[in-house]
């Protein structure tokens, strides 16, 4: 599977970097590798989801207690958390950091990621929540420090578009 | 059972625990009942109630969270509890009060009216520790229980289908998230 392992592994330094520490995730091809390594690091916790909205509630949670935390999942999974993400995180001004697979663009090859990817852009905007795409690992580091900074100081949600060019290796 | 007496007849313990509720009846009678500085109330964002309480007692594993839910809430975050079951925070006390209706938008029945068990399916989701309640006295005895023993537990409390008049209290929604920050922040300092 010609999922990046080593654009993988910049995204999860850059998140341990910034100081997350609990990481909830449903799997997608694109995530395997970062949810294994949250599987095996000592230091972070992983919560698997049944549904991605569940984790906007985690994430709320461990913020008020006083844990950094990322989100991982898919752009359906993004779509399928919109209103946790609305009642839950601006509602009560909870920073998010979302990093989201945005499968559906140019090279995609599987006809039922298509419609998700033409929409993510729009409903983000729609929500008013900042993003950037990262496509090549120079984006990683400093886009991940900066969208940290920000979901801190606005004390909302944003999110980081991991982008096919960064994530697949046969793009 | 009323929802209200419930609430009271356990109010002393919650001092010592950190609680998050739902939105409509069960925030505005707790708070008549009388606002506490570590008690959240999740007035949206209904199913994720649960989901926040897991969040604070993974990140809080030395205070006991009281998550005081509703069957509607329930309902709408099912799979929610199998992932509570598969992390088994055994410093969650999950109440869920079903009065088997939506009763802050006109009382109509939610499937708990027509058979649907929520403590069978928290069960069956893996939840060890998953009763229900349909007196005062019983309810008193599982919440004490839950609170003594080092353990998730689901309590479904059976209550009448009341409530409040209204559910806009004068305690802003941005106000208690500070304040409830603010406390867990000192009490982690001053913990161990």
């Amino acid at each position: 599977m010609p999922v990046s392992v080593s654009s993988s592994k910049l995204i999860y330094q850059s998140l341990k970097d910034v100081g997350v520490r609990l990481v909830s995730a449903l799997p997608e091809t694109w995530l395997v590798h970062l949810i294994r390594f949250a599987e095996d690091d000592r230091e972070m916790q992983l919560v698997r989801l049944a549904k991605e909205e569940e984790g906007v509630g985690i994430s709320a949670g461990a913020h008020l207690a006083g844990v950094s935390s990322a989100m991982l999942m898919q752009n359906h999974g993004f779509l399928a958390s919109v209103n946790g993400i609305v009642s839950c995180a601006q509602l009560y001004r909870i920073p998010l950091l979302m990093l989201i697979s945005h499968r559906g663009e140019f090279g995609e090859r599987d006809p039922w990621q298509t419609e998700g990817g033409g929409v993510t852009i729009h409903v983000l905007d729609a929500l008013r929540i900042p993003h950037v795409r990262l496509e090549s690992p120079d984006h990683v580091s400093q886009r991940i420090h900066k969208a940290h900074t920000l979901a801190k100081s606005a004390s909302r949600p944003v999110a980081l578009l991991l982008c096919r060019d960064l994530m697949w290796e046969d793009a | 059972m009323k929802r209200r007496d419930a609430m009271e007849l356990v109010y002393a313990d919650l001092g010592r625990c950190v609680v998050v509720t739902i939105m409509g009846a069960v925030a505005a009678e707790l708070q008549s009942i009388g606002h506490r500085p570590n008690f959240f109330y999740l007035q949206h964002a209904m199913g994720l109630a649960s989901s926040m309480g897991l969040g604070i007692a993974l990140a809080r594993p030395d205070l006991k969270v009281v998550v005081f839910d509703g069957d509607g809430s329930v309902l709408m975050n099912l799979g929610g509890l199998t992932t509570l079951a598969r992390y088994r925070p055994r410093n969650l006390v999950h109440v869920v009060f079903d009065n088997e209706s939506l009763l802050s938008v006109g009382g109509f029945p939610t499937a708990t009216s027509t058979g649907s068990d929520i403590a069978a399916m928290a069960a069956a989701a893996g939840i060890a520790r998953a009763t229900t309640v349909t007196t005062l006295d019983g309810f008193r005895a599982a919440f004490d229980d839950a609170l003594a023993t080092d353990d998730l537990t689901t309590i479904v409390a059976k209550v009448e289908a009341v409530g409040p008049s209204g559910y806009v209290t004068d305690l802003s929604l941005l106000e208690n998230r500070y304040q409830f920050q603010r406390y867990l922040r000192e009490t982690s300092h001053s913990s161990p």
